[in-house]
């Protein structure tokens, strides 16, 4: 156990020192995209506390990270009573919404098994974004809300893009820390016995309530920082930044991220980011296949390529690439929860 | 709140329009049912197989089919699209936990949402139904007779299926596989290929559901969206292992909604699909079952 | 020979429960398997059925057994397993309809013979097959088996459970199958006497493995078969 520790944490630290030292490498825009993939990672962290450890499917996480987008937007455009609010301090609150509301839904949810909780939260997905088109003047309909463009603060000499960067990966990597603590002490062993055996744990005295309510509220946390994170970069929102289908495709980052494995979730924002906005390269490659000619500049493209990933992921590799990883090193088993 | 002038007349229509809505939502939820009750599967990919195989009828229409021409045909490719996706794709995870069977049906959805992008672009098209759009007048209220055919066959379709069901020796297999797995291989049924041929009737009639639907919304990718969820929500209604409960919900629904669509201000046309999701979470926190469903009991 | 066994293991998982066991029914006999608990007779009936994974040879009228449970339905076997294996959510009739699923055309003569042993059943064809009392849902087990005229009856502890006369009505009905259709028998019977009184021929297994064999007479009179499970 002593060995495995200091495994994770000298990873913690070279992580930290990779993102500290990568933005001399690369470009402005670069940083940009890989703010973007901070952004998915955060939110995956959240998905993963919920998913891999406590057992509770979300097809709704996309909606979290909208209320918390759009929570920034609020507060920074309407502010409060004309007040408007800093972009920066708008981030924790967004957090404390989203996750207010995911303690909202985790009520309900403890009373519905995974199929059905599978079900109430693609609903949530699929009729989020019916509120801003609802409540038009508050959150600005179809057309949305404009942010003020992000810009680093007390006067720091950096590039706004690297400073969304840095932004979003310090937080990542408090987040991360923050994850790794709860998920290593009482709270993560708990939630793990809810996935194994909802029955054998609350024998045990776990609290299910708690414990299933609080990892809901917690993801949704996650969420709905990475959503305000999304909004600033953007400096915009509506309902189209936060599609339904972005929901599906945490659930593909997570799967191939490895439902488990805090680290290998890097890999999953990556995918999500790449796929989405790089699906002309990809399409370029298929296109060296014999007898194909995609069209790159096809919308239905990464759609496409997300669905293959995702089939080809789950029946080759049901424990995604954290799990080959953790295989590889030969440390842990990989349990995967059992179906009801 | 204001609460538009009321006459009977309209409940009537709207009655009716709703009745159309819940034909729909009924035959897309029975689909889900047949599948969850064979497989234990929810298919996240209903409404794309739908939606697929509706774009299938509108290219064969497009080079000189009529509509009746080209439904038998669409109606055996789904049959066959069904059978083949359950063999190749869910196949291969028959015994894997809830979650990885989830996640497959989702990337079902994607690829074939993809596939339809890159096949006919993603424009919304009109699909010419088979029904004309003229109102006719019952007993005062004026309906349409598009409404009326898309009741007719989802109804009709439900019949037959009943029939198949109770009367037939494979609807029998198909039932006792659902229940049964261990005893029904034991008689000599092949249980495999009675899964496969769940997904089979649940493509069939998804894509009733889609060429009835196409000509009343327009013909695009996304279009089963918004219907999948009441669907799933009319299924999640009527109790999700029950074919009659699929049935009854998808109606209740399409009338609830519907009216309330029409006269409660506040819901409007915007907040329909949060109004079904609050419904159904409010039922299944009183009834877990749903409205004919048997409740699993959990064992200590 | 109807079914001959060579050398067949089985295993659940990584537990191997047969070490190699051979045994032989001949066509319109029944015989027995005796044994004590977790001596491998259950999975004796598996490993013939496919039910279990096995190696080893098993020949059925002449040919090698499929390993796949449909596939030695279709073959003529018929299993009754341990909990009876009906279909309690469907109807009597139901049940009995499944149980000629490898029949082509009509069944009900093979139903009419299912009620002249068991008329019971013929007055709840509607009823839920859970419902039924624990005798009845016996007879349905067997009368399922019936309607499918296997060549091979695989019976899984028939008299379990149930009151001494339904058991006789059904150990009557057996010996009615295989004296009027040829049909042979291989059943599990922790009942010993009441075994060794119907069959023609009986193995005794210990710790998955045969350890006696004989007809019926021979094993009664075998002095450690006599004291191990007939207690006398």
């Amino acid at each position: 156990m002593r060995s495995r520790l200091w495994l994770e944490l000298s990873g913690f630290t070279l992580l930290a020192l990779a993102v500290a030292a990568l933005p001399r490498f690369i470009s402005d825009f670069r940083a940009r995209e890989l703010a973007i993939v901070g952004m998915y990672f955060i939110a995956l962290i959240g998905l993963s506390i919920l998913t891999g450890y406590s057992g509770q499917i979300s097809l709704g996480h996309g909606a979290f990270m909208a209320i918390g987008g759009y929570t920034t937007a609020v507060l920074s455009v309407n502010g409060v009573y004309g007040h408007q609010i800093r972009d920066l301090w708008t981030i924790p609150i967004a957090g404390v919404i989203a996750g207010l509301a995911g303690l909202l839904v985790g009520v309900p949810a403890l009373r519905l098994s995974g199929l059905y909780l599978a079900l109430i939260t693609f609903g949530i997905a699929v009729s989020f974004p019916q509120l801003p088109k609802k409540f038009d003047h508050f959150l600005g309909g179809t057309t949305g809300k404009i942010l003020d463009l992000a810009k680093p603060p007390f006067g720091l000499a950096t590039t706004p893009n690297n400073w969304m960067y840095y932004l979003t990966w310090g937080i990542a990597l408090v987040l991360l820390g923050a994850a790794w603590l709860l998920v290593r002490g009482k709270t993560g062993r708990a939630l793990k016995a809810i996935r194994d055996s909802e029955v054998a744990a609350a024998s045990s005295g776990v609290k299910l309530a708690t414990y299933k309510t609080l990892a809901f509220g917690i993801s949704a946390f996650y969420a709905g920082v990475a959503g305000s994170l999304y909004a600033i970069a953007n400096a915009y929102v509506n309902p189209d930044v936060f599609p339904i289908i972005l929901s599906v495709y945490l659930v593909v980052g997570l799967a191939v991220g490895g439902l488990e494995s805090l680290v290998g979730l890097i890999a999953g924002a990556g995918l999500i980011y790449f796929l989405q906005n790089h699906a002309d390269t990809v399409a370029r490659w298929i296109n060296q296949l014999p007898a194909l000619n995609l069209d790159p500049k096809q919308p239905g493209i990464p759609s496409m390529i997300f669905g293959v990933v995702l089939i080809v992921v789950m029946l080759l590799l049901p424990t995604g690439a954290g799990g080959v990883a953790r295989r590889l090193f030969g440390s842990l088993t990989t349990r995967f929860y059992t179906r009801s | 709140m204001l609460v538009a002038a009321f006459t009977w007349a309209e409940l009537a229509q709207q009655l009716a329009a709703g009745i159309r809505e819940g034909a729909i939502y009924a035959g897309l939820a029975l689909a889900i049912v047949i599948i969850y009750r064979t497989t234990r599967v929810i298919n996240f990919a209903q409404g794309e197989m739908a939606t697929f195989t509706t774009f299938i009828a509108w290219s064969l229409m497009n080079h000189g089919l009529s509509f009746w021409t080209a439904f038998p045909v669409v109606l055996a490719i789904a049959f066959a699209g069904g059978v083949a996706i359950e063999r190749v794709v869910l196949r291969p995870v028959e015994n894997a936990p809830v979650l990885t069977i989830v996640i497959v049906t989702l990337g079902l959805a994607l690829l074939l949402n993809g596939l339809m992008s890159v096949i006919w672009g993603g424009a919304n098209r009109q699909f010419h139904g088979p029904f004309s759009t003229r109102t006719i007048d019952v007993g005062g209220v004026p309906i349409s007779v598009q409404d009326i055919g898309i009741v007719a066959v989802s109804v009709g379709l439900v019949v037959l299926l009943a029939l198949f069901f109770r009367f037939t020796k494979l609807g029998l297999a198909l039932r006792a596989a659902a229940v049964n797995p261990e005893s029904s291989r034991l008689v000599g049924i092949r249980v495999g290929w009675m899964l496969a041929l769940g997904w089979g009737i649940a493509a069939v009639l998804g894509a009733v559901a889609g060429m009835m639907i196409a000509p009343v919304v327009f013909l695009d990718p996304n279009m089963m969206q918004t219907i999948l969820l009441y669907a799933f929500a009319a299924a999640v209604l009527g109790g999700l292992d029950s074919p009659i409960g699929a049935v009854v919900g998808g109606i209740l629904l399409g009338v609830t909604i519907t009216l309330l669509g029409r006269y409660v201000g506040f819901i409007g046309s915007t907040l329909k699909l949060p109004a079904a999701l609050m419904l159904i979470l409010v039922l299944l926190l009183v009834r877990p079952g749903g409205l004919f469903g048997r409740v699993a009991v959990r064992r200590v | 020979m109807i079914l001959e066994l060579h050398n067949v293991e089985a295993r659940y998982g990584p537990v191997k429960a047969l070490h190699g066991i051979s045994l032989r029914v001949g066509e319109g006999e029944l015989v027995a398997v005796l044994g004590a608990n977790g001596a491998g007779k259950t999975t004796t009936l598996r490993a013939v059925s496919g039910t279990v994974r096995r190696s080893g040879d098993v020949v059925f009228a002449g040919k090698k057994l499929s390993r796949r449970p449909e596939a030695t339905a279709r073959a003529g076997i018929a299993h009754v397993p341990e909990g009876r294996g009906t279909f309690s959510e469907l109807s009597v009739w139901e049940n009995l309809r499944l149980g000629g699923y490898t029949r082509r055309g009509n069944v009900k003569h093979e139903a009419r013979r299912v009620f002249e042993f068991f008329p019971q059943l013929e007055s709840r064809l509607d009823q839920q097959a859970g419902t039924l009392s624990g005798g009845e849902q016996q007879m349905l087990a067997l009368g399922r088996a019936m309607m499918a005229r296997p060549k091979l009856l695989l019976l899984d502890e028939p008299s379990l459970g149930l009151a001494p006369i339904v058991v006789t009505v059904i150990f009557e009905a057996l010996e009615h199958m295989k004296g009027g259709d040829g049909m042979s028998v291989l059943v599990v019977e922790q009942n010993a006497s009441l075994a060794l009184a119907h069959a023609t021929r009986a193995y005794v297994l210990e710790v998955g493995k045969v350890v006696v064999e004989g007809t019926g007479d021979e094993l009664r009179t075998n002095e450690s078969v006599r004291r191990s499970y007939l207690g006398y």
